[in-house]
């Protein structure tokens, strides 16, 4: 019993944090939903600009789905869903929830008018302007979140706060180009595929010094659910761009499987990212430890 | 709300208001939070009440809204708690408003099943009807010839919860009805501490009060676990601690206790006699002993007769001792040249010769009647005041303690010699002229066959330091449940009347004078007996109780041997016990050898359980271990059972006395809810529906019940009685029917009435004085205004001692009351007569107090000295001497005497002991307490706050130990005793040091006894390993040091559960002979 | 309003006798839910940690006093010990409690404004705004504050708010037998801890510190600080708590420029003639 006492005291091996109390599924779908939303947007914005009306279209329809289903998964997630308006009862700049929530509250509308025109064919202009402003709201979508968990106490949440919203809006981007690798005409989605090698690299990049920056922490990211999910992420966000860039323009089949293969790398870099965060609260050494040193 | 003020409410438009941009302060308050209010501010009234779990007693506020308690919190007035209260206390709302209170009374038929409810009223006319059935099917007119008048068809058990007015009610009723079985907690609880203390000092309750300690230099916690039982009184501890105090515990095991100690001393249970009788040896033969003190104060200087023989001539007997009989003769233990008379305590033994009940008839648990008296004497005896004769107490006590050296204690008790050493020097450092030092205990010392010894040990010591009646010094015995000090002085115990007047044994054609004179000393405040006992007579039968009749003293019932709990759980047994009361008991987890009380208690015809919700003692014919086992079939039990739901604390007003003998009121606060009734009320009409079932009889044996004085007024539509009413006539009246003021006004012609003399002056000029609420931040210390404390209010006893022979203070830093040159005077009301100068010298043929001199301070002593050495008064000998325990894994080290010779014993299948250092059953046990629940539990594992706290029953065991076994921390253990097996969850901890003595390693098994199998926090319960064993003055259970097994998993069920303690037996070669020898 | 002082609690843990009256007598003045009948096997402590049914939490810690190393002389530490055959012995027990930061975490981050700062200058929960969003759970530093399951919502320590504003104190630190939890004007409980812990070390009690009491620390100090006999962690506290919030600014400079990257970044797909 002496030589395995552990480096650092603790009671009785309880986590010294709580850990987030959120479901997986909704808060990490919340995340991959908003980045999807947000990354899409601008993809849409940009194909709308260059004439890529496939691209355009599925980018829009893509970005109102997602922001409706991450805001549903936010909300099912309340404790008083009844009571999600409360959200609009401050503006609170400390608060990135709030501040989402407003932003969702201008973001929403113009994504759902950029679809709705989009779908409908009514009111190009209208949609044109909503889809413009979708697409430079879009970013901030896709990266609050990232500000959104990094703003706790959770040790590999907050100790990457500066790499997160890079390996966000990277998550996002491959995410976005995921979906419009598989929704577009392939001739129109070469935005999409070189998207999808920018977001790999960027999230990539992010997430290597992420780790390196959160050093003891980032033990978190080889363990347990957070480990093979951040592993399958890896592979399949890196397989998904370099099949995307590779194949797909000339093969559709293979433009999807890379287009679906980003789409789940994301939501696996989401989902890891969120157990980590669970995991370094459970474990009360990365709190103590970092602290201590 | 109109559109404005919605938008105005809308906290992201008052955030642009500016005051609060960001939004993390009054901007974004709701409308919730704005018309937040406390409920203590918005409640209708405020009842000042009294925690109703420990003696503390500490106080409450009790807030009332719409006619609900909706809030109790400590009382910061009460000079005792400040407002502080402990778990429990701050658990009451809980207790008083939870789901797990019953309101309806139930009824379950013989051979039933499952219980019914019935009406209220119905339900006591059966209860009435029964009473009267089983009072003469267990008449006795005659006992071996000698007139009894009573009946021992019935018993009743319970009392320490109770207020005062409703254990008098109880009392009242039941004597007149010529029940003697009459019991309460007080037996199993601190008996031992009436004989012990009041043998030395003569009064059986603690010495000092909880604020005092505050005062001491040095304080030393041995026998209890202070700050788990009596947390809010350790702050005075505490208090004294942050003065500078040195704290000492000495106990089995490290306690929270413990954990704020200076110093944690282990000690083996059992054994601290042997302890404190090496600190008396180290006092002793250092000459740190406080010599004046001891020369004056006590009977130090007295001469014993030639025949005394010590344990040290006797291998470990003292003389007089028949070991046919297994009692003592007191004889040759006497003073020399002095006859003794028939003592106070010991009170019937002038009788001794001439009754024709034999030996028996006056021994039992009579050392109860110590409680506020010692034994008397008559003529003086002779003394020497240089100490030096060899026959004098002073030098009997040397060569009694002499061979307690440091090596010898560390060799029975465990404790390393250093350890033993600190505690000599801390106290004798801190006692003397100028520093105080003050023991406290509680049921660690007196659950023992030797305890009442214990507690002599300790007052000897004290005596010796001269520690007692001064301030910061005493022993403090802490009491414990809330009223357990009242229970024992308006006593629900066979052995007593209230005030500590014993109860007649039976002679023949005794008459109100013999019985005086044979029970009552001449000199010391017991010389007036007389005019206490006419009082309370007078109080009971009023009008009736004339000269010509005796006042009526043939209306008492009159015992013979002992009618204590335990052995009325024989009588149980043996079919002549029919009837039972429980009021606020639950002996089927609390008492020990719980097999054997719920195997009497299915022996009953009927049973009447009063509490608050159904324990264990109300619900064995359905669900009691011995249904599981097989061994008994609720369908084969024949009980009724009764259940009425008891009124809680909040539901009534009365009193209770607390730890320090301080009576306090308790007011009501609301009404009872459905069926819900204060005990008061229930025995109130009891007694009117029993006396109007018996009116117009002519039977002689009904003449004490209808003449009974039973007239209460009722103050509410439900008849509750008023309790002050009752107060009042505890209080007594004088001829004029005015209230007494102190029981000096006390006569003996038929003039006064007084139902409880000690308490006579709580009433005082018809003013409820125990209701005194003058807060304590603007009182002293001594608080004398807050509530009463008997007698007289004075809150230190002995208090002359506190100033030198001249009635000066020892020093000014310990000044308490003095000589003024005119009267005695000070901080304290002084426990002497305010106008007897120092210098005062009685003649001869003084009687009364007026036989004490001005340097007496022990004034209910016949002799008015503190007993180092007691000639009479204890079962066991006038010196503590250190015996084993009755099951012990150790010889007796010191003598051939393994066990206290003339401890009691019972014989019975189930109540088998263990032989000494069996193997079977190699480790010591020890019972106690957790801060989280109380006692048996009825008053916490049924309240949620407190069952999560600690939920389940576990034992304590050390690393070794479970090495030792394969204990799983966590996990489950089965402990075996000769008397039963349980299961408890294991809890490996340090703080379950393993024992060193003699030389050999044992272990030590810890259980706190506080689970039985109903309530939310269930568990076995440890009083099913426990025997009954008892000390000899008392009658008080040894449950604080056994031997057992243990083993890891669970227990077996059903009937493998019998034959594994079966198959123990067989293996450890028990019969019914083990452990019975003398 | 402005004159009044920011209220606190100093918790001394070396006079705490561990009865856990504190946690009733929070129960049942705020009517807390019973929080599960569980044996822990953790010393006395069956309660676990603070949580949404536990505001006040008494910990339990058995703990052999570390020997000195050989050479170096022993110091009596003044402790109470066990004799012979166990090691020398410290019963360690003390209350936690929500330490109502000066940067409180949870306060900031709260999205709906349910959370905020008292006249008081404490931090409190206002249950008929909390939405159950969660997000006040992880950030709080210490681990306070947390969800009630069949409720949803959050629940703490709220230095009960409603007393103070009655002028009664809360109602842990009234019924705390000892004086452990005291009560008072903060600042006037910082001069009386600073004597406390320098009259412990001149007991011997070398290990003794106060734990949160400082302004400049990683939350401001807290409305809620601890005098302790041992590390922090040995309590379950992080020994350096930091406001997350306190990295707020950084973390959305990093997110605009990734916003940023990420804009130009998808821009950047478009550029160049092939489709
Ligand atoms: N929380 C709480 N408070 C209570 C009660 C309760 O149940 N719970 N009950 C109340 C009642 S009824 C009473 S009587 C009091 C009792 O109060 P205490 O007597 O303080 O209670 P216990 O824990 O039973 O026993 C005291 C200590 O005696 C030790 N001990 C056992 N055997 C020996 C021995 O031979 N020698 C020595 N020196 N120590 C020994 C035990 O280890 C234990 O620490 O508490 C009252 N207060
Ligand atoms: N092994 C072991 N056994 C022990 C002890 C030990 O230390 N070790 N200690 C012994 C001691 S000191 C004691 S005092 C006993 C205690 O043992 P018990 O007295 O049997 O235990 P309690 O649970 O206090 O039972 C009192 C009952 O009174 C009820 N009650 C409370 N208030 C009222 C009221 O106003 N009216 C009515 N009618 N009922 C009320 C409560 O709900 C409770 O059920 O246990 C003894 N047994
Ligand atoms: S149980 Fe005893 S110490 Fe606790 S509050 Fe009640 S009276 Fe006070
Ligand atoms: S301790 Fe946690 S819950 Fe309490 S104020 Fe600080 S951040 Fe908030
Ligand atoms: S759970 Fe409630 S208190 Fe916590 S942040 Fe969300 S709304 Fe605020
Ligand atoms: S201050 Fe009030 S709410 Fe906070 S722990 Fe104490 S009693 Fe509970
Ligand atoms: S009430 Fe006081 S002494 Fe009791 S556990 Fe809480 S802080 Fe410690
Ligand atoms: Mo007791």
């Amino acid at each position: 019993m002496k030589n395995s006492k552990p480096q650092f005291d603790s009671y009785y091996g309880k986590p010294v944090l709580k850990a987030p109390v959120w479901s997986p599924l909704d808060i990490g779908g919340y995340l991959f939903l908003g980045g999807l939303a947000g990354a899409s947007s601008v993809l849409a914005a940009g194909a709308e600009l260059t004439a890529r009306p496939g691209l355009a279209r599925a980018g829009k329809v893509a970005a109102l789905g997602a922001i409706s289903a991450s805001a549903a998964a936010l909300v099912h997630d309340l404790g008083k869903p009844t009571r999600f308006v409360n959200m609009l009862r401050v503006v609170k700049p400390t608060s990135p929830m709030s501040i989402g929530s407003w932003l969702l509250a201008g973001y929403g509308p113009a994504a759902g008018v950029a679809a709705a025109t989009a779908v409908t064919g009514l009111f190009p202009g209208i949609g044109r302007a909503a889809t413009i402003g979708a697409g430079l709201l879009g970013p901030a979508v896709a990266s609050y979140t990232a500000v959104l968990i990094s703003d706790t106490a959770t040790p590999a949440w907050h100790g990457g706060y500066r790499e997160m919203p890079f390996v966000f809006v990277g998550s996002a981007a491959t995410a976005a180009a995921g979906l419009g690798m598989l929704a577009a005409d392939p001739a129109e989605a070469g935005p999409a595929r070189r998207a999808g090698l920018f977001g790999a690299a960027l999230e990539t990049v992010a997430m290597h010094q992420m780790r390196s920056r959160l050093g003891l922490v980032a033990e978190t990211h080889h363990q347990g659910k957070a480990g093979k999910l951040l592993k399958a992420a890896e592979a399949l966000t890196i397989g998904g761009a370099a099949v995307g860039a590779l194949l797909g323009r000339r093969s559709r089949l293979a433009a999807a499987v890379g287009g679906a293969a980003l789409l789940a790398g994301s939501a696996c870099t989401r989902l890891g990212i969120f157990h980590a965060g669970v995991q370094s609260a459970e474990d009360p050494k990365y709190t103590v430890e970092p602290q201590r040193a | 709300m109109g559109v404005r003020r919605w938008i105005e409410s809308w906290p992201v438009y008052r955030q642009l208001q500016g005051e609060d941009p960001l939004g993390r302060g009054a901007a974004v308050t709701s409308a919730t939070t704005e018309r937040l209010t406390p409920r203590t501010v918005t409640a209708d009234r405020v009842a000042k009440s009294v925690c109703p779990y420990c003696a503390v007693g500490c106080g409450q506020n009790v807030y009332v809204k719409d006619e609900k308690v909706v809030q109790i919190e400590g009382d910061p007035d009460s000079p005792v708690s400040r407002g502080r209260l402990c778990p429990k206390g701050a658990a009451s709302l809980q207790l008083t408003t939870g789901e797990s209170r019953r309101h309806k009374v139930l009824y379950r038929a013989p051979h039933a099943r499952d219980w019914q409810e019935i009406p209220l009223d119905r339900a006591m006319e059966m209860v009435a009807d029964r009473v009267l059935k089983s009072r003469a099917e267990g008449w006795e007119d005659e006992k071996d010839g000698v007139r009894v008048a009573r009946t021992m068809g019935l018993a009743s058990l319970g009392g320490a919860t109770l207020d005062n007015e409703e254990n008098y009610l109880i009392k009242k009723l039941l004597t007149a009805l010529g029940v003697v079985q009459v019991e309460n907690q007080a037996r199993v609880c601190h008996s031992a501490t009436v004989a012990g203390l009041g043998t030395s000092f003569g009064r059986g309750g603690a010495t000092m009060f909880l604020q005092d300690l505050q005062h001491s230099d040095c304080i030393v916690i041995q026998g209890s676990n202070f700050a788990e039982a009596h947390p809010v009184g350790f702050q005075w501890v505490m208090e004294a601690k942050a003065r500078g105090a040195k704290v000492i515990h000495v106990d089995p095991r490290f306690s929270r206790t413990s954990a704020l100690a200076d110093l944690f001393v282990q000690i083996r249970p059992g054994t601290d006699i042997a302890f404190l009788g090496g600190v008396i040896n180290h006092v002793l033969s250092n000459d740190k002993y406080f010599h004046d003190y001891v020369l004056n104060y006590t009977n130090a200087a007295s001469i014993v007769g030639e025949d005394f023989r010590d344990t040290e001539d006797l291998d470990g007997v003292f003389s007089g001792f028949n070991a046919e009989t297994r009692h003592y003769d007191f004889d040759t233990w006497q003073y020399e040249g002095v006859e003794m008379t028939a003592a106070t305590g010991d009170r019937d033994q002038g009788y001794e010769e001439h009754s024709s009940g034999g030996e028996s008839q006056h021994r039992a648990g009579k050392a109860e009647g110590r409680g506020s008296g010692g034994v008397g004497l008559s003529g003086k005896p002779k003394t020497d005041p240089t100490l030096q004769h060899p026959r004098c107490v002073f030098q009997i006590l040397k060569r009694h303690y002499a061979r307690y050296t440091p090596e010898l204690v560390s060799e029975i008790c465990g404790t390393p010699v250093e350890k033993f050493l600190a505690v000599c020097d801390a106290l004798t450092e801190n006692s003397g002229r100028d520093r105080t030092s003050a023991f406290a205990y509680a049921v660690g010392w007196t659950q023992h066959t030797v305890g009442s010894q214990y507690i002599r040990t300790a007052s000897i010591l004290q005596l010796l330091l001269g520690n007692i009646g001064r301030p910061g010094g005493g022993i403090q015995a802490l009491r414990g449940h809330a009223s357990i000090q009242g229970s024992s002085d308006i006593p629900t115990l066979f052995n007593l009347l209230p005030g500590y007047i014993p109860m007649p044994h039976a002679h023949a054609n005794e008459t109100l004078d013999d019985f005086v004179k044979a029970d009552a000393a001449e000199t010391g405040y017991w010389a007036y007996m007389r005019s206490y006992l006419v009082s309370l007579l007078k109080a009971w039968w009023g009008d009736k109780a004339t000269v010509d009749n005796d006042f009526c003293f043939d209306y008492l019932p009159r015992i013979t041997g002992s009618h204590a709990h335990y052995d009325t759980v024989m009588e149980q047994l043996a079919g002549n016990c029919k009837g039972y009361f429980l009021m606020g008991e639950n002996p089927a987890v609390g008492s020990a050898n719980a097999k054997l009380q719920r195997l009497g208690m299915a022996k009953l015809e009927w049973l009447v359980v009063r509490d608050f919700s159904l324990i264990e003692s109300a619900t064995w014919w359905q669900d009691g271990p011995e249904i599981e086992t097989g061994e008994m079939r609720t369908e084969d039990i024949g009980t009724e059972v009764f259940f009425f739901p008891a009124a809680s604390h909040t539901e009534k007003s009365g009193t209770f006395t607390n730890t320090n003998r301080w009576v306090q009121w308790h007011e009501q606060a609301v009404e009872p809810e459905g069926d819900a009734r204060s005990d008061l009320w229930f025995m109130f009409h009891l007694g009117r529906i029993i006396r109007a079932k018996l009116a117009g009889s002519t039977d002689h044996r009904d003449r004490p019940v209808l003449d009974l004085t039973w007239d209460y007024p009722m103050i509410d539509e439900m008849g509750e009685p008023d309790a002050a009413a009752v107060l009042a006539e505890i209080n007594g009246f004088d001829a004029d029917g005015k209230h007494l003021g102190s029981y000096k006004e006390l006569s003996d012609d038929g003039s006064t009435s007084c139902g409880c003399w000690i308490y006579c002056g709580v009433y005082a000029d018809g003013v409820n004085q125990a209701a005194r609420r003058k807060p304590g931040q603007e009182q002293d210390w001594i608080a004398a205004e807050w509530a009463w404390a008997w007698p007289a209010n004075r809150r230190i006893l002995y208090n002359r001692a506190s100033a030198d022979p001249d009635g000066k203070p020892w020093s000014e830093r310990k000044s308490l009351v003095w000589w003024d040159g005119e009267k005695w005077t000070g901080h304290d009301v002084p426990d002497f007569d305010t106008d007897k100068k120092p210098d005062y010298e009685p003649d001869e043929d003084a009687r009364g107090a007026d036989a004490l001199s001005g340097k007496d301070p022990f004034i209910m002593q016949g002799d008015g000295k503190g007993w180092l050495y007691a000639p009479a008064g204890l079962d066991d000998g006038p010196l503590p001497t250190h015996y084993e325990p009755q099951d012990s894994p150790f010889v007796n080290a010191l003598y051939p005497q393994q066990r206290g010779p003339s401890r009691l014993v019972f014989d019975s299948e189930h109540n088998r002991y263990h032989p000494t250092g069996s193997k079977v059953f190699p480790y010591v046990v020890t019972t106690y307490r957790l801060t989280e629940h109380f006692t048996a539990g009825g008053m916490s594992r049924w309240t949620p706050y407190l069952a999560e706290l600690q939920p389940e029953f576990f034992c304590e065991v050390s690393p070794e130990l479970a090495r030792e076994r394969e204990l799983e921390h966590g996990g489950w253990a089965t402990i075996v005793t000769a008397r039963n097996a349980i299961e408890a969850r294991v809890m490996v901890t340090d703080r379950m040091p393993t024992l060193t003595a003699q030389g050999r390693k044992v272990h030590q098994i810890g259980l706190p006894y506080h689970w039985g199998p109903n309530g939310l926090a269930s568990g076995d319960a440890a009083n099913e390993l426990t025997a009954i064993s008892l000390d000899p003055n008392a009658h008080i259970q040894e449950d604080k040091a056994l031997t057992a097994d243990i083993r890891p998993g669970r227990r077996p069920r059903g009937a493998d559960r019998v034959d594994l303690v079966r198959e123990y037996q067989r293996r450890a070669g028990i019969t019914d002979r083990t452990g019975m020898e003398v | 309003m402005e004159t009044q002082p920011r209220m606190g609690f100093f918790t001394d843990t070396s006079v705490c006798i561990g009865c856990k009256a504190c946690e009733v007598a929070c129960k049942e003045w705020n009517a807390v839910p019973e929080d599960g009948l569980n044996f822990s096997g953790n010393s006395f402590d069956n309660t676990g940690g603070l949580s949404a049914d536990t505001w006040r939490h008494v910990a339990f810690i058995e703990k052999p006093v570390e020997k000195p190393a050989e050479g170096v002389q022993a110091v009596d530490l003044g402790m109470p010990t066990v004799g012979q055959s166990t090691p020398d012995f410290q019963w360690l027990m003390s209350s936690d409690v929500c330490k109502h930061c000066t940067h409180a975490a949870c306060l900031d981050v709260c999205p709906t404004g349910a959370l905020f700062r008292t006249e008081y200058g404490t931090v409190v929960v206002q249950e008929d705004v909390c939405n159950g969003c969660g997000y006040c759970v992880p950030a709080c530093p210490f681990g306070v504050i947390d969800q009630r399951e069949n409720d949803g919502r959050v629940f703490k320590c709220t230095m009960c708010y409603d007393r103070l504003g009655a002028g009664q104190e809360p109602a842990c630190a009234k019924t705390c037998p000892t004086d452990s939890i005291q009560f008072g004007e903060l600042e006037e409980l910082r001069e009386r801890a600073a004597q406390r812990v320098e009259q412990l070390h001149a007991d011997g009690f070398e290990k003794a510190r106060l734990y949160g009491e400082n302004p400049d620390d990683g939350v401001g100090g807290a409305g809620a600080f601890f005098l302790l006999l041992d590390e922090p962690e040995v309590y379950g506290l992080p020994p350096d708590p930091v406001v997350t919030t306190r990295d707020l600014p950084s973390m959305w400079r990093h997110a605009g420029v990734a916003a940023a990257t990420l804009l130009i970044g998808l821009a950047a797909t478009f550029l160049g003639g092939r489709r």
